[in-house]
């Protein structure tokens, strides 16, 4: 059903979601918003591994976060403070998830298009948003080959023998990336 | 058709064609030479994505260095690495991507990306992750994207450089099987087998022009 439902319609709902998280005040409200991002993700019927892999990025964050909040506060304000991060994160994810890139682009286009009057490309703004999707897993495995290359050599916990590679790697991407768009004709 | 008349193309202190000239106007043309000889940047004059320092190209009748977005949008490009070409997260929205411009109704969308995905073996595939595929897979997605514009010429920069024997041979199916004029630079010199002519490349410059077995065997001199 998630997956059917208009993207505008998913955007509003997580603005709206996000700010009634904000507003919960109570450990047991929070409780109560947790079981309702639960119910969503099955609705969805997202299975566990693609849940977990949503907030996964933020777990150490949260951790330090749910910390200072306990040394500088108390636990229910750590409670409410790391579960609104955690809640938000898994919310933008399950949207991700559910949603087409390309219906996001299209959606982020038309939401875009006064922009034009003022000079605003929306096509090259929604063509931003699916380039830096397509990236992550592109720069992911660069990340890994680099890894990799620094161990055959054992030179693994150089930093700069990680940094440069990688960096370099994702520049001659990008320069690669832009020559394919126009050779297919989307840079006029 | 393809017209070069006296290229030169310079990059910094480095000439990297000297005086070419040729035309191009079979169905399958072949461009062989050591790495360096020039081979990728010829490529890219063919559909605008470089321009001569001095000398003329003409694509279809249109000078590139006056109409290269034009160019581009009738000459399909099918680079080396595929993962550099591939803008979408799946499979499916990348192939749509490419009609995004022509503004085509979302019924006529789909069905000219399905119609391309199950020409190539792809179907099965639409909704995976592009990063997903295999190496072969991804070269025919990347093929896929730039066939669903209907290019009237299609040029090949090392499509199968990256590729392992069987992905390779798939290429080279799908190659022979198109129908408008194609133009490739390659090593993989078994894929020029039936081509029309082929063009040597030595040094920024054409050293021999003819039939593959002319071609190849003037290029093994060269190598040895």
């Amino acid at each position: 059903m998630l997956h059917r439902l208009p993207v505008g319609v998913k955007l509003a709902g997580l603005a709206a979601a996000c700010t009634v998280l904000l507003l919960l005040r109570s450990p047991w409200a929070m409780a109560v918003a947790v079981g309702v991002v639960v119910l969503l993700f099955a609705v969805a019927r997202v299975g566990v591994a693609a849940a977990w892999a949503q907030v996964r990025p933020v777990r150490w964050f949260a951790v330090a976060l749910f910390g200072m909040q306990l040394v500088f506060a108390d636990l229910p304000s750590a409670v409410l403070v790391t579960s609104r991060v955690v809640l938000a994160v898994a919310l933008a994810g399950l949207v991700t998830l559910t949603t087409r890139t390309s219906a996001m682009m299209t959606a982020l286009e038309r939401g875009l298009s006064p922009l034009r009057r003022v000079g605003v490309d929306p096509f090259r703004l929604s063509l931003l948003l699916s380039l830096t999707i397509r990236s992550v897993p592109v720069i992911a495995d660069l990340a890994a080959r680099v890894r990799e290359a620094q161990r055959a050599r054992g030179v693994e916990w150089s930093m700069r023998a990680f940094a440069v590679p990688l960096v370099v790697g994702a520049l001659r991407h990008a320069d690669a990336l832009g020559e394919a768009l126009s050779a297919r004709g989307l840079d006029d | 058709m393809i017209e070069l008349v006296d290229v030169r193309v310079r990059l910094g202190q480095r000439e990297v064609l000297r005086g070419v000239s040729a035309s191009l106007a079979e169905r399958r043309v072949g461009v062989i030479g050591a790495n360096g000889s020039g081979k990728s940047t010829l490529a890219r004059l063919f559909n605008g994505l470089a321009v001569p320092t001095s000398g003329r190209v003409t694509v279809l009748g249109e000078d590139t260095r006056r109409q290269a977005a034009r160019i581009r949008r009738r000459v399909g490009f099918l680079f080396t690495d595929p993962d550099a070409q591939i803008v979408m997260p799946t499979v499916a929205e990348d192939v749509a991507f490419s009609l995004r411009r022509k503004k085509l109704p979302g019924e006529e969308v789909r069905h000219r990306v399905e119609t391309m995905l199950a020409r190539y073996g792809l179907a099965g595939h639409a909704d995976h992750p592009a990063h997903q595929l295999s190496g072969g897979q991804k070269q025919l997605l990347a093929l896929c994207s730039v066939l669903v514009l209907e290019p009237e010429i299609l040029v090949m920069d090392e499509p199968t450089t990256l590729l392992d024997l069987r992905h390779s041979r798939q290429v080279a199916e799908a190659l022979r099987a198109l129908p408008m004029q194609v133009i490739v630079v390659t090593h993989d010199l078994p894929l020029l087998e039936g081509f029309d002519r082929v063009l040597v490349l030595d040094e920024g410059q054409v050293v021999a022009d003819g039939t593959p077995e002319s071609a190849i065997g003037h290029y093994r001199k060269l190598m040895a």
